[in-house]
């Protein structure tokens, strides 16, 4: 019966059976599969958009140009103005990474989200440090970046004792980490939701038949709402990563 | 009560599943609460200042998911947490 119902381990949601070099650190899983497929999805769309670049867009260049010209309006422009648009390639190859990579979560076969393991993300995330860091140095100078995003402007100087070690280990230890687990546990949660619903809709469904109406209509509904919260996640991190970039480019005054 | 302590010494294993299932609730409820209340205030003062000024709806929905995102993170720390506890 449903009281019965047993929650598998998280163990058992996230890793999955190795296919190919098994018991080896490079062991080739689906997990590996859906990166793998992410980033040549991401290659051939903007290959084929960009093979024989016409004037007039159609087809494939269209939607290449409609999501360049998303990344650019709401991305950069928004927060890092004019000034900004050398980035617009790395942000928008990295939205579309970040997205099929989630969007692998609601495809049937598939249905995990890559970024439900936190190799990607953190990867990412390390790599987004890196490029606010040597961005900030670059254009401001190693001293005077260490104390733009020390030393928050208008701050009375006694507070400073207490506001310069807070705002160093916001700038410099909590964003990578906030960034990468913001991505990998909203993806994670999400997979453990649909998981949830998934299992009460098959025991529900062999206990009683009816009663998995009401668990299969919400788990219908969730997965409309993961694709939202696929791209949704993705917009975040590309546009954090415009606001990283933008405020070690020029710091407030 | 002595009884009782004695039953639970026995079962110590059972108790230890079941206190650290009730510690991981405790954790993700906490963590829960102040970006609960957080998220409401960013969308709620979003959504009055898009209906004040419909023409800056654009620049308020970016910095209102800015602003979700930051507030969000402290929840998703709970919810890590809760599953390495």
């Amino acid at each position: 019966m449903v009281l019965g119902l047993e929650f598998p381990p998280v163990s058992h949601l996230v890793n999955w059976p190795e296919i190919w070099f098994k018991d080896t650190p490079f062991a080739f899983t689906k997990v590996t599969l859906i990166y793998v497929l992410a980033v040549l999805i991401t290659i051939t769309f903007f290959l084929i958009a960009g093979h024989k670049a016409k004037l007039v867009p159609s087809g494939v260049q269209n939607v290449a140009e409609m999501s360049l010209d998303f990344v650019r309006e709401s991305v950069i422009m928004q927060t890092m103005g004019s000034q900004g648009l050398g980035w617009l390639p790395f942000l928008t190859t990295m939205f579309f990474f970040i997205f099929f990579i989630n969007i692998f979560e609601v495809i049937p076969i598939f249905q995990m989200p890559g970024n439900a393991r936190i190799a990607v993300p953190l990867i990412l995330a390390i790599t987004v440090w890196f490029i606010y860091n040597i961005v900030g140095i670059r254009a401001q100078g190693f001293g005077h970046y260490l104390k733009n995003s020390c030393v928050p402007p208008g701050v009375p100087k006694a507070l400073l004792i207490l506001v310069v070690p807070i705002e160093f280990v916001s700038t410099f230890l909590v964003r990578p980490f906030s960034l990468a687990i913001r991505l990998f546990a909203n993806m994670l949660a999400g997979h453990f939701i649909l998981v949830t619903f998934a299992l009460l809709t098959a025991s529900l469904w062999s206990a009683t038949y009816i009663g998995a109406i009401l668990p299969f209509g919400l788990l219908v509904a969730l997965t409309g709402f993961e694709v939202l919260v696929a791209g949704l996640q993705a917009f975040i991190f590309a546009i954090l990563t415009a606001v990283y970039i933008g405020g070690s480019m020029s710091p407030e005054h | 009560m002595f009884r009782f302590f004695l039953l639970a010494a026995q079962q110590a294993g059972e108790l230890q599943t079941g206190l650290k299932a009730v510690g991981r609730g405790i954790v993700y409820g906490g963590a829960a609460i102040g970006p609960g209340i957080g998220i409401g205030i960013v969308v709620g003062n979003a959504i009055t200042a898009m209906a004040r000024q419909p023409e800056s709806a654009g620049m308020v929905r970016t910095t209102m998911f800015l602003g979700i995102a930051f507030t969000e993170a402290l929840a998703l720390f709970g919810f890590v947490l809760a599953f390495i506890l």
